[in-house]
């Protein structure tokens, strides 16, 4: 008796669980992502830091790339806005690629957001006036799910169209390198 | 003189290649096309038509970016022989110090060479009297560094033009230079288009008529194409020619008489789109410009019509993907044949115009040569537009030929790409079964020798998104290798017979211009670094010379102050098809690069960047 109450009550924990963590990767976000500006001024895009003695702060992170609904939503406004022209499905083109391993401004996705919102000097368009920021979230989270930076269970699995890359979800990790404005935080 | 590897490789390839034309037809599977073992269509009986019409004559020095206005690259010098070529030497070498593609033609006048190196678009002058050519000046005009956004396939540059004491050229954020030859000082400077609308430009300009004429690149970003007439003096902007919209902008008049119905009528660049899409209906003019003195014309093509999702521009887009003819002084057109009418796959019509008197059915015609990104060399009557000839020059599935009747090009229905389905086997591919890679003719061999692609692919297409500044394409691609495993060839063609006489495959696509030499040696590029001198009436290969990466440049000619001839050649891997290299692209994604990394997946390993002039000369 005893034993079986014990069991069920294992089993509704890990019942509860699973529907929070199913939770949170279907639901909407329906909190307010980072102030644009507290991103902005805390992303960094030197890994130099001279005279500090202790990193700096981390950005802000990205709850977008905990849901697996706003990362689709990021992937349909990749296409939408076009960063699909400049960048492939993530192999690059006119821009660096984004499924590897190499960041120029960083991999986190308040470096992500700062890259979409300010533009980047080569080539890299500003999208401020055009993106709204809830989007460029989305947009981050799901760039970071191109080379496997987000928990599997978030990153897209079948593409929609003509398969041209393995999915978001069955790309490896790729350690970021590059800067490292931030410590990198990796799941 | 054929080495017995090289008669090996051409006995395979030469049946091969017929078959391949066969093949388009009747669609037979890849694997048949190998190993059938047709007679090799031998050029041993092939008689060589020296050519009976004039070329320009040559000083020795190489001004316009084709050589001559004619576009033929031939350099009349003879002292590089076919006998000789072996023992060619380095006499020397400059650093451009530059990592993207370097597609331009070093030019040389009055013991200068004077060479455009991509973004950010230096002129640099070198001391040709002087041991190892010490560089004079460099002249850098800095432009924005956001223009490489709106640069589609790398940010090349094809090179400049000189002119009474002037070299011309553009930089990729759309500002037309002039800077003194001597001194290396900015004579005048031109804003005439606006990367904020996704405009570039990479062509190398001609002056005619002490004009300089300028056309735009961005059909992959929803750009409204033009070519512009600046006065070379000045700067000033004495014309522009749009490609599309109404007859006014196109500076369509009443001297305007395309040979073909379907060309003529009122506005038919506004009513052969939907509303308002030829306003970013795309049509630049990045290729290259021919000029007629005798007729006082001007010839050029037009890219293609964006977005490559054809679905979303019903109608036949006038006038992208086809030839314009107009006059030098005024841009008024004269005539205009479209190759590719509402093109569906990227077959810009910008490749090269040469411009011939040749014997067609007994009679001399003036006509032009024009080997199309749709797979045929066309033969055209360069004073009314008619096509005398079309015959395919590389493999085709997405078209059965050009009806001579009507001019039409007669596509495959069931090879049309369409939103949300997947269309295999279409041959060419989107840079076509030749891109922008400049052919010469000789006259001694009366052939046009052909640098080219051997590619096939797959395209879905998705509606596309006008954001302006950002691309307008619309298509997912993916492509690989045509029938015969290779990706690319340098062709010797008959144009009067309209046939191959030699090819020589490659592994990847031939990106490198074409240089035809009196002394019949003939010189090309490969991507993956080797120069090469080939025999112009065999194509058996006589030297080669391993470079430091991979070659998309313009091999040209010339004689130096001490009397020697020297052939120069800007190595340093980019372009489209280079730009996985060149751009660090990731192949895992076979979309990257517009479909293009997918089958150059493997030139990492055998490239590197960096850009390099080498000039060679007998000891
Ligand atoms: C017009 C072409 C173009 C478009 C459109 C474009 N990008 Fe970029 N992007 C670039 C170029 C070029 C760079 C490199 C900039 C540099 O090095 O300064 C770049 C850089 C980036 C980077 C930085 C990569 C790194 O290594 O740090 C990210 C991330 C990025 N883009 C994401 C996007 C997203 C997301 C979109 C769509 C909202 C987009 N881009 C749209 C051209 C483009």
């Amino acid at each position: 008796m005893r034993s079986n109450f014990q069991l069920a009550l294992v089993l509704s924990a890990f019942g509860a669980a699973a529907l929070l963590v199913a939770c949170s990767r279907e639901d909407r976000i329906l909190r307010q992502p980072p102030p644009a500006n507290q991103t902005i001024n805390s992303v960094q895009v030197s890994g130099l830091n001279p005279g500090a003695n202790s990193m700096p702060t981390p950005p802000p992170s990205n709850m977008y790339q905990e849901s697996a609904y706003a990362v689709s939503e990021g992937q349909k406004l990749y296409e939408q806005y076009n960063c699909v022209g400049c960048h492939a499905h993530g192999g690059g083109g006119i821009g660096p690629p984004l499924m590897d391993n190499n960041w120029i401004y960083g991999s986190e996705a308040g470096n992500i957001f700062t890259t979409i919102m300010q533009g980047r000097p080569n080539g890299m368009p500003s999208f401020r006036n055009r993106v709204p920021e809830y989007q460029a979230w989305e947009i981050a989270a799901y760039v970071r799910s191109m080379s496997g930076l987000l928990p599997k269970g978030v990153s897209p699995g079948r593409p929609d169209h003509m398969s041209v890359k393995p999915s978001e979800a069955s790309t490896p990790p790729q350690t970021p390198t590059g800067i490292t404005g931030s410590p990198e935080q990796h799941q | 003189m054929t080495t017995p590897t090289k008669c090996w490789l051409r006995n395979l390839f030469l049946p091969a290649l017929f078959l391949i034309f066969f093949a388009a037809y009747t669609e037979v599977p890849h694997a048949a096309a190998q190993d059938a073992m047709l007679q090799p269509q031998t050029e041993k009986n092939y008689q060589p038509h020296s050519y009976q019409g004039k070329v320009e004559p040559d000083d020795g020095q190489w001004t316009r970016p084709a050589k001559d206005y004619a576009s033929t690259r031939y350099s009349s010098l003879d002292q590089i022989n076919t006998n000789n070529v072996k023992n060619l030497k380095l006499a020397f070498t400059f650093s451009t110090g530059m990592t993207r593609g370097h597609e331009a033609a070093p030019l040389i006048v009055n013991n200068t060479m004077y060479i455009v190196t991509p973004f950010p678009n230096s002129l640099y002058a070198l001391d040709l009297t002087k041991p190892g050519a010490p560089m004079k000046w460099v002249y850098q005009p800095l432009p924005t560094p956001a223009s490489q956004g709106v640069a589609c396939c790398d940010v090349v540059n094809r090179g400049a033009s000189y002119d009474d004491g002037k070299i011309f050229y553009n930089t990729l954020d759309d500002q037309t230079v002039a800077v003194d030859a001597n001194t290396g000082k900015q004579v005048w400077k031109t804003q005439i288009g606006d990367i904020n609308k996704g405009e570039s430009i990479t062509m190398a300009p001609i002056v005619a008529k002490g004009k300089v004429l300028v056309g735009n690149s961005g059909g992959e970003f929803g750009i409204r194409g033009w070519l512009t007439a600046l006065d070379e003096k000045t700067g000033k902007i004495a014309w522009r020619a749009y490609s599309a919209g109404p007859d006014k902008d196109v500076l369509i008049g009443p001297k305007f008489k395309p040979f073909y119905p379907q060309d003529r009528g009122q506005d038919l660049g506004v009513k052969t789109w939907p509303p308002d899409a030829w306003k970013i209906g795309g049509a630049g003019v990045w290729g290259w410009i021919s000029y007629d003195p005798q007729l006082n014309l001007i010839y050029y093509g037009t890219a293609n019509p964006g977005p490559w999702d054809s679905e979303a521009r019903p109608g036949d887009n006038k006038f992208s993907s086809g030839i314009f003819a107009r006059d030098a002084d005024t841009g008024e057109a004269i005539w205009f044949y479209q190759y590719s009418p509402h093109d569906l796959y990227d077959y810009d019509g910008v490749n090269e115009n040469i411009l011939l008197d040749l014997p067609i059915k007994g009679q001399t015609r003036k006509v032009l040569i024009h080997p199309d990104r749709n797979g045929y060399v066309y033969v055209l009557d360069r004073t009314t537009g008619e096509v005398l000839s079309a015959n395919p020059f590389a493999p085709i599935t997405t078209s059965r030929g050009v009806d001579l009747k009507t001019g039409l090009l007669q596509y495959v229905t069931e090879k049309q790409p369409m939103v949300g389905k997947v269309v295999r086997n279409l041959c060419p591919t989107a840079p076509g079964a030749k891109d922008w890679q400049p052919s010469a003719f000789s006259p001694r061999t009366g052939l046009v020798y052909i640098p080219h692609n051997n590619l096939c692919m797959d395209e879905e297409d998705v509606t596309a998104n006008y954001i302006a500044g950002t691309p307008y394409v619309g298509a997912n691609v993916r492509m690989y290798d045509a029938p015969g495993g290779y990706g690319g060839a340098f062709t010797a063609w008959d144009p009067i017979e309209g046939k191959v006489v030699w090819s020589n495959p490659d592994h990847f696509p031939v990106w490198s211009g074409a240089l035809a030499t009196a002394g019949d040696v003939v010189f090309y590029g490969t991507l993956d670094g080797w120069f090469k001198a080939v025999d112009a009436h065999n194509g058996s290969l006589l030297w080669q010379f391993k470079t430091g990466s991979g070659i998309i440049g313009q091999p040209v000619s010339y004689k130096g102050p001490d009397g020697k001839q020297y052939i120069a050649i800007l190595s340093g891997v980019g372009g489209w098809a280079g730009a996985i290299v060149a751009g660090g692209l990731d192949p895992r994604d076979e979309s990257a690069a517009l479909g293009f990394a997918a089958v150059m997946k493997d030139l990492p390993k055998y490239t590197t960047k960096g850009g390099m002039l080498y000039v060679f000369a007998l000891p």
